[in-house]
This record gives structure tokens, sequence and C-alpha cells, in this order.
């Protein structure tokens, strides 16, 4: 086994694997005051009406394609009568739509957040960093969709990419399955890697709190004063620390009384 | 029956004098942070005038409130469940930061650094959002006492909705002031839109507050609440709201606005209300009965059913001695004096308001007739109709009944008190002609001129020995850009961090914030600056608490 391969393909993967659980569980834990989609859209809203749902949706589709194409094995496609040339038009032209719906969204949302002061100053590193990785992964699979899929003969990465990243998930890693593969699919599935492992330290922690529970909760909350979360001897969450008085303060507060 | 305790509050606009003290006291104490810069949870706007932020009240266009559907059923405009997590990416209702106005401060530092020369320096505005230099062209009260209402006051959505007799003549208008704060209502409209359910409604004294731990910033609770009290902040990106000032409330103290309002207008005290009633009461088909149907749902406090039923669920005699003191009880239930905000929104919004007769005797008083005559008065609350329906647009959906029937009762209190004060014969005629006794009258004169404080804050102590662990408790709000600003010192925002007495919101501890001999401890940074209007340019002297070593003690 190549020791590069092994690397890239099983080491690689696994850490990030890791950091992306613990990380989400220990913010969860520890820093429930910043999770946020940290929302612009009260300085500017013109463009971020047009880009962020198409952005939004675009990416649930591309999300639902890879789930589809990913975690489902080709052999139980087959079975229900989804032959590999239907299968291949299907995603490439629904692809297709997803990759220019998320694509375009991101451009006008970059566009925005670069040109806006406001949108701007709000702008952390980690979220520069984020787009990055997030921007170079979409473009990498497109890139790749493009070549390979709409105008090369079409690869058929249900038979690499799939297998392995369902070997990752079962814990059966085979890093050969991927040592051959084109080189825009390994950037892409790369530079994703590198997103997940950025993951839990980005806003895209918000991801995890799409609000399903408001389909079936009752419209008004009622909470009890003594039931709050805060409350009893559990030590304080980050950011939720009980401040001290500076020591020199402290001094002049007692020699005044 | 589910008897629940509301808190609730009270405003006598008549003797409201616009001085803005409650909405820069609330400022200085629950939103002087880098964040909600453009906040204020208590404001005053000037009638008719288009509010702040810039025309809230025009649902058409925000979408607050409830509305009731053709099968009858209650349901939010914004949209049901699935309109609002479709939307989600992007909240079409949100007001933007220039509907409220963009938030600026000046740079000061030009004034005694800049170089010698033959003009004097200019502080020149500077965005708090981009740090460049504006323009000022609207702020929180850019209307003030009709300032400029030439040109805004068209804008007006309660004035565009009455009927074309009604001209802004400048020289023939009448004004008073509203201050707002939020509603703390039955039927929340923000808590029902909230998708991560972080807000609530609290069972003990129902003050609707935000779990900042559980807010993920979807906005929705922003655009729901038709009296646009709830805000979002920019910098931590969760919503925060008035909270009534629920640290001094739960000691038995009043709100910062109450307590610092020169006027001395404000009420504060329970209600109590049958939960199970809410819903139907607020589905009710014509929006102009809901005045009715809220004061329907309000329990009678002495009733010994009632008193049964709050008892079997959990109130305490305390509590229930002092519903039956509520000043706020008086003016809603037994006077009729005090009538709700906007009910047309099926809010059941708790914070009620005392029409201002003020516009009425300005205009008698300028004809040379007697103001305070109850015949006269009288009358003129009949004639002036642009006044009565303007106030009709406000508290009763456009019905001018109720309105002229609290107008009514002022006029007779006026009138008959003045006879009395003056040494003349009672004039039993005056409370009979409003429905009342003179003693009922001289108890309501007694409430709402006198005034005194224990009259006007009636307000039951939170039961902590039911919170076992209260004295752990850490302030929730007491975190970096949160409203108890004294989080730990972690890195400053563009703007600066803000600094203040370091305050954890609980009943025990407030003890140790007042000296031995009750004198209230002064800041721990006296002479310190003021960093509300710090640029981010260098470290002023005064920012950071001496060291420890070779301080002065």
């Amino acid at each position: 086994m190549n020791p590069l391969d092994f690397l890239l393909w099983v080491a690689f993967p696994y850490a990030a694997m890791a950091v992306f659980v613990v990380g989400h569980l220990l913010r969860y834990r520890h820093d429930q005051f910043g999770w946020t989609s940290r929302s612009s859209q009260t300085y500017e809203n013109r463009l971020l009406r047009w880009g962020s749902p198409m952005f939004h949706y675009g990416i649930l589709m591309v999300l639902g394609g890879h789930i589809v194409g990913l975690l489902v094995p080709k052999e139980w496609l087959e079975f229900f009568g989804v032959t590999e040339e239907i299968y291949h038009v299907g995603a490439t032209s629904l692809g297709s739509v997803a990759a220019a719906l998320t694509l375009a969204g991101l451009a006008i949302l970059i566009y925005r957040r670069r040109l806006n002061t406001r949108v701007l100053l709000a702008t952390t590193v980690m979220d520069k960093i984020m787009y990055l990785l997030l921007g170079a992964t979409l473009l990498f699979g497109t890139v790749a969709t493009v070549l390979f899929q709409v105008f090369g003969a079409g690869y058929d990465y249900r038979g690499s990419i799939s297998p392995w990243v369902r070997g990752l998930l079962s814990a059966q890693p085979d890093p050969a399955l991927m040592s051959d593969v084109p080189l825009f699919f390994q950037l892409h599935v790369l530079s994703a890697t590198l997103l997940f492992l950025l993951w839990p330290f980005t806003r895209l922690v918000h991801v995890f709190s799409a609000p399903l529970a408001y389909f079936v909760r009752p419209y008004i909350v009622y909470r009890s004063r003594d039931g709050h979360r805060g409350s009893g001897s559990r030590k304080a969450r980050r950011g939720w620390e009980k401040s001290e008085l500076p020591a020199s303060a402290r001094d002049r507060e007692a020699t005044r009384r | 029956m589910r008897v629940m305790a509301q808190m609730s509050m009270i405003m006598n606009l008549d003797k409201c004098i616009g001085c803005h003290t409650c909405s820069v006291t609330c400022k200085q104490v629950w939103t002087n942070r880098t964040g909600v810069e453009y906040v204020w949870f208590n404001n005053v706007e000037t009638k008719p005038g288009v509010g702040y932020p810039r025309r809230y009240e025009d649902q058409e266009k925000w979408k607050g409130g409830w509305i009731r559907n053709k099968r009858g059923r209650l349901k939010l405009r914004s949209g049901g469940r699935l309109k609002r997590l479709a939307t989600i990416f992007n909240n079409p209702d949100l007001p933007v930061i220039d509907d409220y106005y963009e938030p600026w401060t000046y740079d000061y530092d030009m004034l005694t650094t800049a170089p010698l020369s033959t003009e004097s320096p200019v502080a020149r505005p500077k965005s708090l959002l981009t740090g460049k230099n504006m323009d000022i062209k609207w702020s929180g009260n850019w209307d003030d006492d009709l300032g400029g209402s030439q040109e805004t006051a068209a804008d007006d959505p309660i004035l565009a909705t009455m009927s074309e007799h009604v001209k802004m003549e400048f020289e023939n208008t009448f004004m008073f002031y509203l201050p707002r704060i939020c509603e703390h209502c039955l039927n929340p409209a923000c808590v029902a839109a909230c998708p991560s359910g972080a807000m609530y409604k609290r069972e003990e004294d129902g003050i609707v507050l935000v779990d900042e731990d559980g807010c993920r910033g979807w906005r929705m609770c922003v655009s729901a609440c038709p009296y646009k009290k709830v805000y979002f902040n920019h910098k931590t990106g969760k919503a925060e709201k008035c909270t009534l000032c629920y640290p001094l409330i739960e000691q038995g103290k009043p709100t910062i606005c109450s307590e610092t309002c020169v006027g001395r207008l404000r009420y504060l005290g329970l209600m109590l209300y049958d939960a199970d009633a809410v819903l139907a009461a607020a589905s009710i088909e014509n929006d102009q009965d809901l005045l009715e149907a809220q004061r329907g749902v309000f329990l009678d406090p002495f009733d010994p059913a009632v008193i049964a039923a709050a008892k079997a669920g959990g109130i305490e005699d305390d509590w229930i001695l002092a519903a039956q003191n509520s000043p706020i009880y008086k003016l809603i239930s037994e006077y009729k004096v005090a009538l709700p905000l906007h009910p047309e929104y099926r809010t059941m919004p708790m914070v009620w308001y005392i029409p201002p007769l003020s516009p009425v005797v300005d205009v008698i008083s300028t004809t040379n007739n007697d103001g305070e005559d109850a015949r006269t008065l009288f009358a003129a609350i009949d004639k002036l109709r642009i006044p009565v329906e303007y106030l009709a647009g406000l508290f009763s959906a456009g019905d001018v009944v109720p309105v002229e029937s609290s107008l009514r009762k002022l006029a007779a209190m006026r009138s008959y008190m003045r006879d009395i004060n003056l040494g003349l014969d009672r004039d039993e005629s005056i409370p009979a002609a409003v429905g009342m006794t003179g003693v009922e009258i001289e108890a309501m004169y007694r409430l709402l001129a006198i005034a005194k404080y224990e009259d006007r804050y009636v307000i039951p102590k939170a039961h902590v020995e039911t919170a076992r662990e209260l004295e752990n408790l850490a302030c929730s709000l007491d975190t970096d850009g949160g409203p108890g600003m004294g989080g730990p010192a972690t890195a400053a925002g563009p703007y600066g961090k803000t600094p203040g007495m370091p305050l954890n919101a609980t009943v025990d501890n407030y003890n140790e914030m007042v000296g031995k001999g009750g004198e209230r401890t002064k800041p721990t940074t006296p002479g310190r600056v003021n960093l509300l209007n710090w640029t981010g340019g260098g470290v002023p002297e005064g920012m950071f608490p001496p060291k420890a070593t070779g301080s002065p003690a």
C-alpha cells in the first residue's frame, strides 16, 4: 500500500471524521451562545434575498445527490430498475442544475460579503477560510462533473469513490479504490474533507440546528423560572462564567465598606 | 380554568412629557453594547408619527402578529409552519437596520487633537457599522415633537387609515407621546414564530424572554412581533428584547423605565388570567370585539373560585394578595380607563395605556373656554373627532366608544376633583354622567394624580425558596456582547467592549451589591470612559481599572 494513499484516503478522512464528531459535541456542550448562523440580513437584504435561498436550496439538492450517489450501493438502484445509463443522465442533469444554483448563489453571497462594507466588517477570519474551502470544494466538484460527465464519456464514481466512502463509514477503508480516481474528483474529495475538519469551528454548525421540531411543538412555549437551564451547581459553560471584580477593585470596595 | 399570573404595565399618557428618560436609562442598563447600538427596548414616539422602526404599524408590509383565517382559526400573518421553514434562508419580512437607523458616533478625538488652524475642528459623524463618515438622516425618534412631520407624518399608518377629513395642517394639529416597551403578550407571536423554541413566556409572571443559548438567529421573532420589539443583535447573531427588568421585578422592584419615569406615569402589577381562554378570545371574529374579549380573559382576584383555582395552580398567597392590590386590575377592569395598544394584532398585549385627554383640553383652552369644565369637556370629546379617531386607531381597532368612555372618565375626574379642591360643593352629577360614583372617582384620582410609589408598583417578590440553587445561577446575560456586560475579557469587537459593573441578576446576591449601611456601591471604576462613544483608536486613560500595585486606595 502506498503510504501517501493511506495518508490521504484513510488517515486524513478518519482524522477529519473524529474532529467533526468530537468538535461538534464539544462545541454544543460548551458554546451554545456561539451556536448561530450569524445572519447578516439586517445589514443588507437586496442581494441576500436572492443569493441566500439560491445557495441554500442548491446545496440541499447537492446534499441529496451525494447521499444517493455515495451511500446507496449501485446494485440497490439497479434492483429498482435504475440502470447506469438512467442514473448517469439523471444525476448529471439534476446535478448540473443544483451546481448552477449553488454556485450562482455563492457568487452573489461572496460578492456581497466583499463589497458591502457592513457585511465585510462582520466577517471573521474563520468565515473567510470557510468560504475559500466551500468555494473550492464546489468548484472542483463542478469542474469534475463538467469535464467527465457532461463533455466526457462519463466517469463511474459509483465504482470507486462510493465504495470508498462506504468503506470508510463501515470501518473497512480501502485506499486503493481512490488512487486511480481522476484528479479533479480527488481534489474535490480532499477539499471537502478539509471542510469537514474545520466544520465544527465555523458558522456551518447552524446546519445541525435545522429547526425541524418546529413542526410539532405547540406555538406558545412556557418555561418555569426555576427550570432555567443555567441554574444549579453545574459548571458554567464557556462564555457564561460568573464575572469577578478585578482584584484592585475588590480591595477598594472592601476599604470603602 | 388555568389561572396564570401576568406582570403587566400601564402607562398614563396624559402625564407623559416626552422627556425620554425611560429610554435613556433603559439603554444604559440593557443596550449599551456593541451589536445593539440601534436597539431601544424602550422608546418614546411622538404621535402622529411614523414610529420606530419606521412604519412598524403597517402590517400589510411587515406581516407581524396574528390573523383570523376563513375557517375562524388563528394563524400568524407571516404564514404557517411550513412557509416559515421554507423561508428560513431569507426572512422576507425582516426590517433591515436602516428601517431603524444606522447607528453612529462622532469623531470626538478630532476636537482635541486637530492641529492649530483658522477653522474650528469639527467632530464628524462616523457610522458604527462601517466606520466611515456618514450623513445622519434618521434615528430612533427623528420626528420627535412632530419635527419634520410635514414631510413624514403622512407616512403614519394609523393616520393613513383614517377618513379623508384628517389633514395634517401644522397649526391645527395635535400630538402626544407614546412610550413603548415589549408588550409581554398573552398570545405572543414572536414566541410562536421562533423555529428553535428559544423564546418563551415565563410560567410564574408571564414575562416573555429569549433563551440566548437556544437562539439560533433565525430572526423570525423580529418580523413576527407586530410591535417590532424583538431586536437582532448583529454582533452576537441572536435575538434580544425587553426583559421587563426581570432581575428587578423578582426582587419586588419596578423596572428601570418605571423607576426613573419623571412623570410617574407607569404602573406595574399583576393580572390573573385564564390561560385556557386566551386562544378563543384572540380568535374572535371582529377586530373591535378584541378589547372586550381580552377583558374577559382576566380573572377577578377577589372571586373565591379564582383564588381556589390559583392556589391549586401553584400561585402563592402573597401573589394573590398582590393581584388583589394591583393597580393594573383597577385601571383595566374596575375603572376601565386603560386600553391595549393595537388589540387588532391579536397578540393580547399586556402593556396598556390610559389615552391622553390633553389634546382635547389644549384645543378647548386655546378657544378661551374652561378646559376643566365637565360639560365643555364632554362636548369637546364628542366634537373633536380627529384626536378621538386617531386614539381609537391605536387603542381599540378603530372603535371610538371605548376611547370616548375612557376620556370622559378622565374629564369627569378632572372637573369633579377641581370642585373639591376649590372648596365648592361636590357635583355628583359629574361621576354619574360617566357611570361612576364620587368615591370611585376619588380613588381613581388618588391612583392617577397622586400616584404614590407604593400604589403604582405592587410587585410581589419571586419565590426564591423554590429556586433551591439560585445562588449559583450565573447571569445568563452576563457574557461577551450579552446585556449583563460583565463577560470575560475576551477580544473586543471593532468598536470596543463596553465595561460595566458586573451584575449577577439574582435575588440573593443583590444584597452583596448594596453596602452595609444600605448605600449602593459605586461603579467599580470611577471616572471610567464611556466606551459607547469610543471609536477604537488607542487606549484612553480610565478604560481599565488601575493596577493593583500602587493604586490609590
